[in-house]
């Protein structure tokens, strides 16, 4: 499940590339959405929106 | 972890002669003392208790003067095309190049039983109770293989230990070579007709080598691709058809 | 009593009678838990598994709720991808159903991970398949996907949950909440692409089983024809076993939840899958009887013995396949409430039947030739997991509808008087 293995052989095949790559592509889409919400959360709450339109945050997919 | 088919190296098989075996579970006895096999307090249930080697009784179907029986013992096949090896999701089992032995580690295993659904021999058994050993009956355990846990699957291993104990006495020689009877399963040791030979399958100076050669051998469920490292042999030509799943007029023909 | 959790603009029976309603879920909950704590003492003799079926009534449940899930992440598809994008009548009729859709998938999903960690013999090693991953074994793809995924619906819950009146009054969660309804398209497309894969995957388990002529097929690359044919199935049942969902729970609270174009939205999409659905399986089937089987020296009949005989699959193809498809993909039978219903059924029906045969009737079937052919009938433990998260889901998804705004239709279809006045929408009172 992460780069390092304790296999009894060098693991890192093709095949381990292909799921192990697709698999934090995965992760790492779900924890930036998260990443996005909390961010963007806290920056409303404290007040700082204007800081969001400066520092262009505003993702396509949020003109949901 | 893929097919260690291949004519070089060692290939270690077994060849059980069909009209030899007698069908006394000797050979059962022995597997399971020498391997820690646990015991169930009620044993009856066969599709719950653990025997790592089962013999089956197959007759040929007729009617009395004209029927016959024959037990086939059936250890793990140790396939060189498993198909319990690929489907394991906690990488537990594996088939060694070096030897094609198909090692499970108890350790490891998460007891999904998908191994077990994947081996149409049902060589593989699975801990369904907590293996009773009661109080003193670890003096009788062999110190060289760990007992199972419950919840975990086990299977023959072509008594893999065996293989250790002889590579470390020939190491200990002065030598890396292992002579043909140095390396013999517990249920090969027993057998009293002498009906199970084991060797290494690559090696022409063992006899196993030249006993799968003959027109009297055949595997089972050889149509499915497996490759089992097992052999039988048998004179009888009903006993041959019986050990893989052919059409009407499929065998007709055949020598 | 709980006035203050219920959402606006709708009327709920009394606390009183809400939880003597939910006594029997809670009762089928408590034999869920006895049974789990015997197995997990006694171990899994306690099941009536052995070494024949080494899988049994827990994986056909598992597999079942799995696939009707299949509605949550196709509908989440549906709704932020395609009705975005394509087709907006989608995002319209079909956003009344997506909280519902959610809801039913984390169920489906919490309860079948719950049942799969009784199921392994060492629950305590189930992380063993994350840390030492064979990537080569289909059973690692489905148990990946399904946790990353039900980390997506939790994250696709969680605004719901935090849009009940009470907890929308602290603005941390408020604000929260909002924004990750933002971003929902994002966390519906990581799940439609998660949802593929192990949706097929628990087909490929069965699959790339070579050494069971049964259940083998041949395939794309390394996939067999059964990855595509499981998802094929489960996105023409999910979408009917949400509608089948919603459609109870207006039966249980007298009230009508969503408009009618939805749920004939729902089973003309369900349909039309389902019609595609018995094309391929019937071209599958087939195929797999003239190919795999000769091939492994078997014949058709050689599989099918009482009690798994020939019924089982003139029921799933036939009577539970072919006739709801007909059923759900003809206008006039759509429109037709009961039709639509049982045709909703007959399909959820077929897809477990399928799931059934797939796990239990392979491991029946003998390859061996002097080997038997076995059966099985579960135990009481086991019947009791099942019926135990059946009234987890029920009683979860009951919850939700009390304290939730989970139908926004619900208002508009059925007012509330209040104060003289009729309340249409959340928090909004309109003075006659």
């Amino acid at each position: 499940m992460f780069p390092f293995v304790f296999e009894w052989s060098w693991a890192w095949d093709a095949g381990r590339i292909v799921f192990m790559g697709l698999l934090y592509m995965v992760l790492g889409a779900m924890g930036l959405g998260l990443l996005y919400a909390f961010v963007m959360t806290w920056l409303k709450l404290t007040g700082r929106e204007e800081l969001y339109e400066r520092l262009w945050l505003r993702f396509p997919f949020t003109l949901w | 972890m893929k097919s260690t088919d291949d004519s070089t190296g060692t290939r270690y098989g077994m060849v059980i002669d069909l009209d030899k075996c007698i069908g006394c579970g000797t050979c059962v006895v022995a597997c399971s003392a020498e391997n820690n096999v646990s015991v169930l307090y009620d044993e009856s249930d066969k599709t719950r208790n653990i025997n790592w080697l089962k013999i089956y009784r197959i007759t040929n179907g007729k009617e009395f003067p004209k029927t016959e029986v024959v037990y086939l013992p059936r250890p793990c096949m140790q396939c060189a095309n498993p198909p319990c090896v690929p489907v394991c999701p906690a990488t537990a089992t594996r088939s060694d190049p070096n030897t094609g032995i198909v090692s499970q580690i108890y350790t490891r295993c998460i007891g999904c039983r998908y191994c077990m659904a994947a081996c149409p021999y049902h060589a593989r058994d699975f801990n369904w109770y907590d293996p009773p050993f009661p109080a003193g009956m670890e003096r009788y355990l062999s110190p060289e293989v760990s007992p199972r846990m419950r919840g975990v699957v086990e299977k023959c291993t072509f008594c893999h230990h065996r293989l250790m104990r002889a590579k470390a006495k020939a190491y200990a020689e002065g030598r890396r070579e292992l002579k043909e009877d140095e390396y013999t399963p517990a249920c090969v040791e027993a057998c009293p007709t002498k009906a199970i030979a084991f060797g290494d399958l690559n090696d022409p100076k063992h006899e196993v080598a030249s006993l799968i050669k003959s027109r009297h051998a055949f595997r089972l469920l050889e149509r499915l691709g497996t490759e089992p490292k097992v052999y039988y042999l048998s004179t009888k030509e009903w006993v041959r058809r019986m050990a893989d799943n052919y059409l009407e007029g499929e065998l007709e023909g055949r020598p | 009593m709980d006035l203050a959790l219920i959402p606006n603009g709708v009327q709920r029976c009394s606390l009183k009678t809400f939880v003597l309603w939910s006594l029997l879920w809670l009762a089928l909950i408590a034999w869920g838990v006895v049974s789990a704590f015997l197995v997990f003492w006694k171990g899994l003799n306690q099941t009536n598994m052995n070494h024949y079926f080494a899988f049994g009534l827990w994986i056909v449940f598992d597999l079942s709720l799995i696939a009707l899930g299949a509605g949550a992440f196709f509908t989440g598809f549906l709704t932020h991808i395609v009705g975005a994008v394509f087709i907006y009548s989608f995002r319209e009729n079909l956003r009344a159903i997506i909280n519902a859709a959610v809801v039913i998938g984390f169920i489906c999903y919490s309860a079948a991970i719950a049942m799969l960690g009784v199921d392994i013999g060492q629950p305590l090693r189930a992380w063993f398949i994350f840390w030492h991953a064979n990537v080569h074994s289909m059973l690692t793809e489905v148990t990946f996907c399904i946790s990353a995924y039900l980390g997506v619906l939790t994250i696709e819950y969680l605004p719901l949950i935090l849009s009940n009146r009470k907890l929308k009054q602290l603005p941390e969660f408020d604000i929260f909440g909002d924004t990750l309804h933002h971003v929902v398209a994002l966390f519906a497309a990581v799940g439609t692409f998660l949802s593929f894969f192990h949706q097929g995957s628990l087909g490929g388990m069965f699959g790339v089983l070579f050494g069971r002529p049964f259940a083998f097929r041949e395939g794309f690359f390394i996939w067999p024809w059964t990855f595509f044919l499981f998802i094929h199935s489960s996105i023409a049942a999910g979408p009917c076993f949400t509608l089948l969902c919603i459609w109870v729970t207006q039966k249980a609270t007298g009230k009508q939840l969503v408009r009618k174009a939805t749920f004939t939205l729902l089973a003309k999409i369900s349909g039309w899958l389902l019609a595609t659905y018995m094309i391929v399986k019937i071209a599958d089937t087939i195929a797999w009887a003239y190919g795999v089987v000769p091939r492994a020296g078997l014949s058709f009949m050689d599989f099918y013995q009482a009690p798994y005989g020939v019924w089982l699959i003139i029921a799933e193809i036939g009577i539970f396949g072919v006739i709801p498809a007909i059923i759900l993909i003809t206008p006039k039978f759509r429109e037709r409430d009961n039709l639509l219903v049982i045709g909703a059924l007959m399909n959820v029906i077929g897809l477990v039947i399928n799931r059934f045969v797939f796990s239990i009737q392979t491991l029946a079937v003998p390859v061996m030739p002097f080997d038997q052919f076995m059966t099985y009938f579960p135990s009481w433990q086991e019947w009791g997991i099942g019926f135990g998260v059946i009234g987890y889901g029920i009683l979860i998804f009951a919850l939700s509808y009390r304290y939730l705004p989970l139908f926004p239709q619900e208002p508009a279809l059925n007012p509330v008087e209040v104060l003289g006045g009729v309340v249409t929408d959340s928090g909004a009172i309109k003075r006659s």
